[in-house]
């Protein structure tokens, strides 16, 4: 393990774990400069950045990158914006998006046709948008109860998501799974997990998922999973055993945590023994990045090197987003805790208001073009909580289906087939 | 041939056959296996035939596993397919709850089931509800495997059975061998079957060897989940029990009927889905019902057996339901207490007994 980390800035630590003997070699190929932070940089010297702390993993470390925007601006004069035009609408789209359909749950909520727990996003689009628009069909994303922009943003159509919130059978679980349980097999979104935590377990095991495939199925697989929790959660301890495992094995996935500073009405620094998450990443071997969670551009930036180490089997990363959530925990929540002043600041800070700044100011598109973009969300929202309010609720018999994928029987019959009857065992004494 | 096996295994509810299978001959010399090379082959078998199946827990690849049940797996598969983890109970059960998730079959053992309430969470809450939640999208093929109950000597942290936990939980499937034959075809079911099992072995019984058949051996041998055994018939008093209490029982019966007490000993093999039709067409044979389990006796197996045969057989008992469970306190490590702690077979004589006395004394009273 060398300790040579004073030019060479970069050298994620090569685990000789003896289930990958081949990857190993990969590790040389990360020792450019460039490898970690934004893609263009060829000299760049962050001593200045690094925490001193960080040395003590061996090579990796952890670096703060909103010093990426500006020098990527400095080096590379031809082309200074981080984005097209097409990629422009496509996050501007996104996050309009999450925020109409946001305050239209606050809307319907209010008014009795939404219920149970509501937990929104607003404030926080950058981070959704700014990580999940990069990824293929076939990655995952696993969230927490704080879900309905993640499933958005990753392909869920928002008449299946307002269904499923007003509890219809058109819903993308048929109302069975509810605001914290949104399931897609079609956009492979694996949840939707009340429980702080529990999906990043679940994330770990779709990015084993895919390294098995590679490994031992020989299959060419290099789909990369994205684990999305709270800061509260990482005080967890499943939060320490998947950093653990996931930098062991060297699995293919990014672990982003949404920091905005309250778990509840927990503050982050009441609760915390050491608030900067980023640097838990290298105290396990992977690379701990903080990167400013209202800025979908830095956001974006951070998520293509995180994706593409983990699609090229350097393993997991950690990054910590810096971002708020405008409303409370959830729509049951009076969120008398927090300063009026700290959201004020954070007001001003709207992902969304900093981007449609970028796009006119780098004249990527015209106001027009914007408005024109509001309206078709806001159509699309509407339209959906008609689609949400004209669907029938479940049938009964739905209540007993689905308890298991095999829901007739199981077990092999008389007849030598893999299923027997045995019709009365999920009822119970309801009656259907 | 096909017929006579049917009628001749008719009594153990076993019928699964793989088509091509060629005439034997059933007089033969039985030959015996062991628990432990019972599980084992299952796996092995498993794990031959799809590929995507792979075994994932503490110390079952260098080690040879804890107690030796995939001994030799990791020689043959390689280290991508039986999978060392850290001590992480939470965090390696969720990662095979998120590979199921995403379409590999994952067995995952817990080296006792006691270690397994630190991934409770991933197993109610990701494993069984998520087929639900999800309504039939995602789907959790996977097995979580490993001993469950009292050892020897082990003390009160090592000692808990979860049946009834398990057993309540809708969304699992609970399946509890006693045999080697059980062990054999309950797993390779359990590997086969699309939802979550859970595969309470018990440690004891591991190196017991019991005679099987030569169908056992057949790579396509399964057991119907769902589906109790008759393990012994009789006329005078059923007996229901599951695991090690399965060869308690029977050496009870086998002193009963020196009595004049023909004991019908169930072996339950699945507590979920229970078998209650077997129950209940048993205990309408003989009216009298005892109920064994190594468990704590408040909302145990044995309580939810009673309350199932109230609402099905009522009218045809003849004498109150007898539980005999393990004592209601925390396992005590003393050889001598550990010993009155859980049922032993003279605890089942006496409750047959009892059962039998209530209503007309039968001829061979003491």
């Amino acid at each position: 393990m060398a300790f040579s980390a004073t030019t060479k800035i970069i050298q994620p630590m090569c685990i000789n774990s003896a289930r990958s003997p081949d990857k190993s070699d990969t590790c040389t190929k990360l020792l450019s400069p460039s490898s970690f932070l934004g893609s263009n940089n060829k000299q760049f010297s962050i001593n200045k950045t690094i925490s001193p702390l960080s040395r003590r993993s061996a090579t990796v470390v952890a670096v703060s990158s909103d010093v990426v925007k500006k020098k990527k601006v400095q080096s590379n004069p031809a082309s200074n914006l981080l984005i097209t035009k097409e990629e422009g609408l496509e996050l501007y789209e996104d996050m309009i998006l999450g925020r109409a359909f946001e305050d239209m749950c606050a809307q319907m909520y209010y008014r009795g046709k939404m219920f149970g727990f509501v937990h929104l996003y607003n404030g926080q689009e950058a981070v959704s948008t700014g990580f999940i628009k990069l990824l293929g069909n076939r990655d995952c994303v696993v969230s927490t109860y704080r879900d309905h922009v993640h499933a958005l943003s990753k392909g869920v159509p928002a008449r299946a998501v307002m269904s499923e919130l007003f509890g219809k059978t058109t819903g993308c679980c048929r109302g069975q799974g509810g605001s914290m349980h949104m399931f897609s097999k079609e956009h492979n979104v694996l949840g939707g997990f009340a429980f702080i935590g529990e999906g990043i377990p679940v994330a770990t095991g779709a990015a084993f998922t895919s390294k098995y495939r590679r490994e031992a199925l020989k299959e060419d697989c290099d789909d990369v999973t994205l684990a999305f929790f709270g800061d509260g959660t990482c005080n967890n301890g499943q939060f320490f055993e998947c950093l653990n495992m996931a930098a062991l094995w060297k699995l293919p996935i990014v672990f982003v945590v949404e920091n905005n500073l309250w778990a509840i009405g927990m503050s982050h620094l009441r609760a915390t023994s050491d608030p900067q998450i980023w640097k838990k990443g290298p105290a396990f071997g992977m690379p701990g990045v903080h990167v400013d969670g209202m800025d979908v551009l830095k956001v974006r930036e951070v998520a293509k090197e995180a994706i593409t180490r983990a699609r090229r089997g350097e393993g997991p990363t950690l990054v910590e987003c810096e971002t708020y959530r405008f409303r409370g925990h959830s729509l049951a929540d009076p969120d008398e805790l927090r300063d009026p002043a700290e959201k004020a600041h954070y007001a001003t800070r709207d992902p969304i208001t900093a981007l449609k700044k970028y796009v006119m100011e780098n004249s990527l598109a015209s106001e027009a073009e914007l408005t024109a973009i509001e309206k078709k969300i806001e159509e699309v929202v509407e339209e959906a909580v008609e689609f949400a309010d004209k669907s029938p609720v479940p049938a009964r018999s739905q209540l007993l289906e689905n308890v298991f994928a095999d829901p007739r029987g199981f077990g092999i019959g008389p007849d030598g087939k893999y299923r027997c009857e045995d019709p009365k065992f999920t009822e119970g004494t309801a009656q259907l | 041939m096909l017929r006579i096996l049917g009628k001749k295994l008719g009594a153990t509810g076993f019928t699964a056959l793989p088509a091509g299978l060629a005439l034997r001959s059933y007089s033969s010399s039985a030959k015996q296996m062991t628990i432990r090379e019972a599980l084992k082959s299952a796996l092995d078998e498993e794990m031959a035939a799809d590929q995507s199946v792979f075994l994932m827990g503490e110390e079952v690849g260098e080690y040879q596993g804890a107690y030796k049940i995939s001994k030799g797996l990791l020689q043959k598969y390689g280290p991508e397919r039986v999978v060392d983890t850290p001590i992480t109970e939470s965090g390696f059960t969720g990662i095979g709850v998120g590979a199921a998730f995403y379409g590999l079959r994952p067995v995952v053992e817990f080296m006792t089931f006691n270690f397994a309430m630190q991934a409770m969470d991933q197993i109610i809450n990701s494993a069984s509800k998520t087929n639900y939640m999800s309504s039939g999208n995602i789907s959790m093929p996977i097995v979580f495997r490993g001993p469950n109950g009292a050892a020897a000597g082990v003390g009160a942290q090592h000692s808990q059975c979860y049946a009834a936990w398990y057993g309540s939980c809708p969304g699992l499937k609970v399946l509890i061998p006693y045999s080697s034959e059980d062990a054999r075809g309950l797993l390779k079911a359990a590997i086969r079957d699309p939802d979550p099992v859970v595969f309470l072995e018990n440690e004891l019984l591991y190196g017991e060897a019991f005679p099987i058949s030569a169908e056992v051996l057949d790579s396509g041998f399964c057991i119907p989940i769902g589906k109790a055994k008759i393990e012994r018939e009789g006329k005078h008093v059923t007996i229901t029990a599951f695991s090690k209490m399965v060869g308690f029982s029977l050496k009870a019966a086998e002193i009963l009927a020196k009595d004049g007490i023909d004991a019908e000993v169930i072996n339950l093999r699945s507590i979920r889905p229970l078998d209650r039709s077997t129950i209940n067409a048993s205990v309408r044979k003989t009216n009298r019902l005892v109920t064994v389990e190594e468990g704590f006796p408040q909302h145990g197996v044995g309580a939810e057996i009673c309350a199932s045969i109230v609402e099905d057989s009522f009218g045809y008992l003849d004498a109150p339901i007898e539980r005999i469970t393990g004592a209601d306190v925390p396992l005590p490590y003393a050889a001598n207490l550990e010993r009155m702690a859980l049922p032993q077979v003279e605890d089942i004589i006496r409750a047959a007994k009892r059962a039998c006395y209530r209503s007309l004394p039968m001829a061979a009273t003491a």
